[in-house]
């Protein structure tokens, strides 16, 4: 024990940054439930964390296909206008049955990933740019769809957003499934280290003949989808299709989970377990300060201070 | 006639930066109607002298007397306010403003009201402009002009804030031939009217056109200056490269390797009559099986340009490729991998390595879908690659997993080779192989090189090192503004008779040069 404590006890700066940009989204979430855990009345009850999953999952979702934009060196900002485009056309098409519907929310999703991944990749409008316009137009678009809120009855669509097995829902499930598919993606095909290529340094990966076009397209459709799939299952949760509000801000929480996270934003690296424990640190510090009754604002601050943070210690390791 | 007064005089003036002594006690002077000729070959030195005459940089020794009075300019600004203005090979005006408010930028004629006086900036822009050969509308904005258009903009607008020294950075290396011809008569008239120009290019036929002295840089000092007239084109040339011809001659050459390549084989690459707007103007080449065919000239010639033209990643205006008889898609780098041509890049930094990924993707990164089924990669096949190739190029990385990033020059280079011979390549395009890396590195790249020709691979080599140049290569194929000006094979390639292709000296090449001048 004595030992342990005197190696680690010569602590440079660099040496503190690198394990906070490593390691800090863990030890955030970790001290979270730590301090909940003495704190917070009820904190540690199957239904609270229940609660908190089910809330954060499609955030989580969502911040899966963001980190695949951001490790390309892009953003996009049209994640919570396909969110609400998956309301409306979700409503639109549920009379046909919910494969139907989700068959067509799919095309729609991947047709406003196909346009992003098109303009950023072919016409070379600058990811930010072009991920806004199909924000505004795609929140239009769920809108002309769908103007008003329309309450939705369909027993198969109730049982997706609130139904579960073996005691975990289905948002859940779906989530976690997805952070794992994609962590295998990165990790094991040629796709994943293409976008990691093209995200370091794209001129170099146009020379070594890699495919920049294909990838870039693909993963604003996958962003798209994966929005998408958020979108369906947070009306699936509201039994309700709401294009107005649906997924407003997401786009904001998606890139605050993904760089909390340990992604940086100059692309070139993917980090989807730290996306996932950024979505969980943001949504745990929301919940502690609501439950203690603290005004929105400060939960506003709270998150300003994790994303600075989260941003300084990334530039240690940039400089180092 | 009084002696013209002298505007500038530089002495001894040094510029270090960590680890490169970029300037090295160098002195110049200029004259009232003067234009001098600054050269050099790359990292000579042209681009730091003139960033500290325009007070971009600031000298860590030795002084700048303008006009008489010991100067010190902070900013490029203050250099512009006192008199010395210069024209960069980038346009450096506001291509969203008019061609009228570029022109007056900063100095806007104004009425008694003290609001602009458009009518009357239009009127004299269009009047000085027209003095230039450039007749538009001044009201357009400027980035509606072609390149060379707006090039006399930012020349009329150095010249029209009082300048007495004007400095021209490859001003032409965006002209057309006709748009050059009215930069010189520009040049002219500011010779004549006192004005010193300082005109850097590569362009030998420029400089002799239009430049009355030279200084000549190499590798950071002043080597020669004096009367242009007085130097010759070969010794123009020889001194820019640091090669003594006397030298060459006495000691000859050592050639250490014999021909590879089977001169009657079909080719491996052909290119025919490659074009490029402004950069290649119908370059041909063949490279055989088991030849390495060096691409001579200087900065600029488009050796890069041919290169990159046939690895697929410059857009062809014209031109074809064929790949062992196979004709190539152009203008595809994944069309031009598959049919086996593979190009080293010469910026390592910016377009070879991927600095964040390890020296494992980074072998792997081109080869990647050939080990892969179905978007799966085999890890163990990659690792096979990996292995045989750090041990074949003997790449030194504490272990597969470090960052490309971190290794050194050569090594990053032996990583990119490993890239792209894992390929499998036909063809080996290699731009500055051995730039920037430590002399044991570049030895051991120069011998694989020679390995890779005997194996029956065709290399295409680029190199300003001109002895890596000669004894690397079989046969020279030499470019010079864009075109093939000459080929050397078997006993000719010789250092000097590559400096006399490059200079230009045959009897074809002096009438071209006298057409300059008179035009």
């Amino acid at each position: 024990m004595a030992e342990a404590t005197l190696r680690t006890l010569p602590l440079d700066k660099a040496r503190v940054l690198h394990w906070l940009q490593r390691y800090g989204v863990y030890a955030g979430v970790a001290a979270l439930l730590v301090v909940n855990t003495v704190i917070t009345p009820y904190f540690l009850t199957v239904e609270n964390f229940r609660t908190q999953a089910v809330q954060v999952a499609p955030v989580i979702i969502v911040a899966l296909g963001m980190a695949l934009v951001i490790g390309t060196e892009g953003v996009d900002l049209s994640v919570g206008a396909v969110m609400a485009l998956a309301a409306s056309v979700t409503a639109l098409y549920l009379g046909y049955g919910l494969l139907p519907a989700l068959l067509a929310v799919a095309l729609f999703a991947a047709g406003v990933g196909l346009a992003g991944g098109a303009l950023v990749a072919f016409v070379g409008v600058q990811p930010i740019v072009a991920t806004l316009a199909l924000m505004v137009g795609g929140r239009g678009l769920a809108l002309v769809l769908l103007p008003q809120l329309k309450d939705l009855r369909n027993p198969a669509l109730a049982s997706l957003g609130s139904g579960d097995l073996l005691g975990f829902p289905y948002l859940i499930l779906i989530a976690a499934a997805l952070a794992l598919l994609l962590g295998f993606v990165m990790r094991r095909t040629t796709f994943g280290r293409q976008l990691l290529a093209i995200g370091d340094s794209r001129p170099a990966a146009q020379l070594a003949g890699l495919p920049v076009r294909r990838v870039l397209i693909t993963v604003y459709v996958v962003s798209a989808l994966l929005a998408a799939v958020a979108g369906v299952l947070a009306t699936a949760r509201l039994q309700a299709s709401d294009p107005t509000s649906l997924g407003n801000l997401m786009e904001l929480s998606a890139i605050t989970a993904v760089v909390v996270g340990g992604t940086p934003l100059t692309g070139g690296r993917v980090n989807i377990a730290g996306t996932v424990a950024g979505a969980v640190l943001i949504q745990l510090l929301t919940a502690t300060l609501i439950k203690h009754d603290l005004p929105p604002s400060w939960t506003q601050i709270a998150q300003a201070i994790v994303i600075v943070a989260a941003v300084y210690a990334a530039r240690g390791r940039g400089k180092r | 006639m009084a002696p013209p007064a002298e505007v500038l005089a530089v002495r001894g003036l040094s510029k270090t930066f960590p680890g490169v002594r970029a300037l090295d006690d160098v002195d110049l002077t200029l004259h009232a109607g003067e234009v001098h000729a600054l050269i050099g070959e790359n990292g000579a030195g042209k681009s730091t002298l003139i960033k500290l005459l325009t007070g971009v940089y600031r000298p860590d020794a030795g002084e700048v007397v303008f006009q008489g009075r010991t100067v010190s300019f902070g900013t490029p600004l203050e250099a512009q306010k006192a008199g010395i203005s210069t024209i960069y090979q980038e346009v450096n005006l506001i291509p969203l403003l008019s061609v009228a408010r570029n022109l007056f930028l900063g100095r806007e004629p104004r009425n008694r009201f003290g609001v602009l006086d458009m009518a009357r900036m239009n009127r004299e822009a269009e009047e000085t402009l027209g003095t230039y050969g450039v007749r538009v509308d001044v009201r357009r904005p400027l980035r509606t002009l072609g390149v060379g258009a707006q090039q006399m903009v930012a020349l009329a607008r150095a010249v029209a804030t009082d300048a007495r020294i004007v400095i021209m950075d490859e001003p032409t290396s965006s002209l057309e031939p006709r748009e050059v011809e009215t930069l010189f008569a520009v040049i002219r008239r500011l010779r004549d009217a006192g004005i010193a120009v300082v005109y850097v290019s590569h362009r030998l036929d420029e400089l002799y056109a239009v430049c009355s002295t030279v200084t000549v840089l190499r590798d950071g000092r002043r080597v020669h200056h004096g009367r242009l007239a007085d130097l010759d084109r070969l010794s123009l040339v020889s001194t820019m490269l640091g090669r003594e011809l006397g030298e060459v001659r006495a000691e000859g050459l050592t050639k250490f390797t014999g021909d590879h390549g089977a001169a009657d084989a079909e080719p491996v690459l052909a290119a025919t009559e490659l074009t490029v707007p402004h950069k290649l103007h119908g370059v041909s080449l063949t490279v055989r099986p088991g030849e390495v065919v060096g691409l001579g000239g200087l900065l600029g010639s488009g050796r890069t340009e041919t290169a990159k033209a046939v690895a697929g990643a410059l857009p062809l205006r014209s031109g074809t490729v064929t790949v062992a008889g196979v004709p190539l898609r152009t203008g595809s780098t994944p069309a031009a991998l598959r049919a086996g041509v593979s190009l080293l890049p010469e910026d390592r930094k910016s377009e070879g390595i991927v600095p964040g990924l390890s020296v494992r993707e980074n072998i792997a990164l081109a080869v990647l879908p050939r080990l892969s089924r179905f978007g799966l990669v085999s890890e163990s096949r990659v690792d096979s690659i990996v292995d045989t190739f750090i041990e074949r190029l003997r790449i030194k990385a504490s272990s597969p997993h470090q960052k490309v990033g971190e290794l050194s020059g050569g090594n990053q280079q032996k990583v990119l080779l490993a890239r792209w011979l894992a390929m499998n390549p036909k063809v080996l395009l290699l731009d500055e192989p051995t730039r920037g890396i430590d002399v044991g590195a570049k030895a051991e790249v120069q011998k694989l090189v020679d390995e890779l020709a005997a194996d029956g691979l065709g290399v295409l080599l680029i190199s300003s090192d001109l002895e890596e140049l000669i004894e690397g290569s079989d046969r020279v194929v030499v470019l010079k503004d864009g075109s093939v000006v000459g080929e050397l094979a078997g006993d000719d390639v010789t250092e000097e008779k590559l400096m006399r292709t490059i200079a230009g000296d045959g009897p074809a090449r002096d009438t071209v040069k006298e057409a300059v001048v008179d035009g």
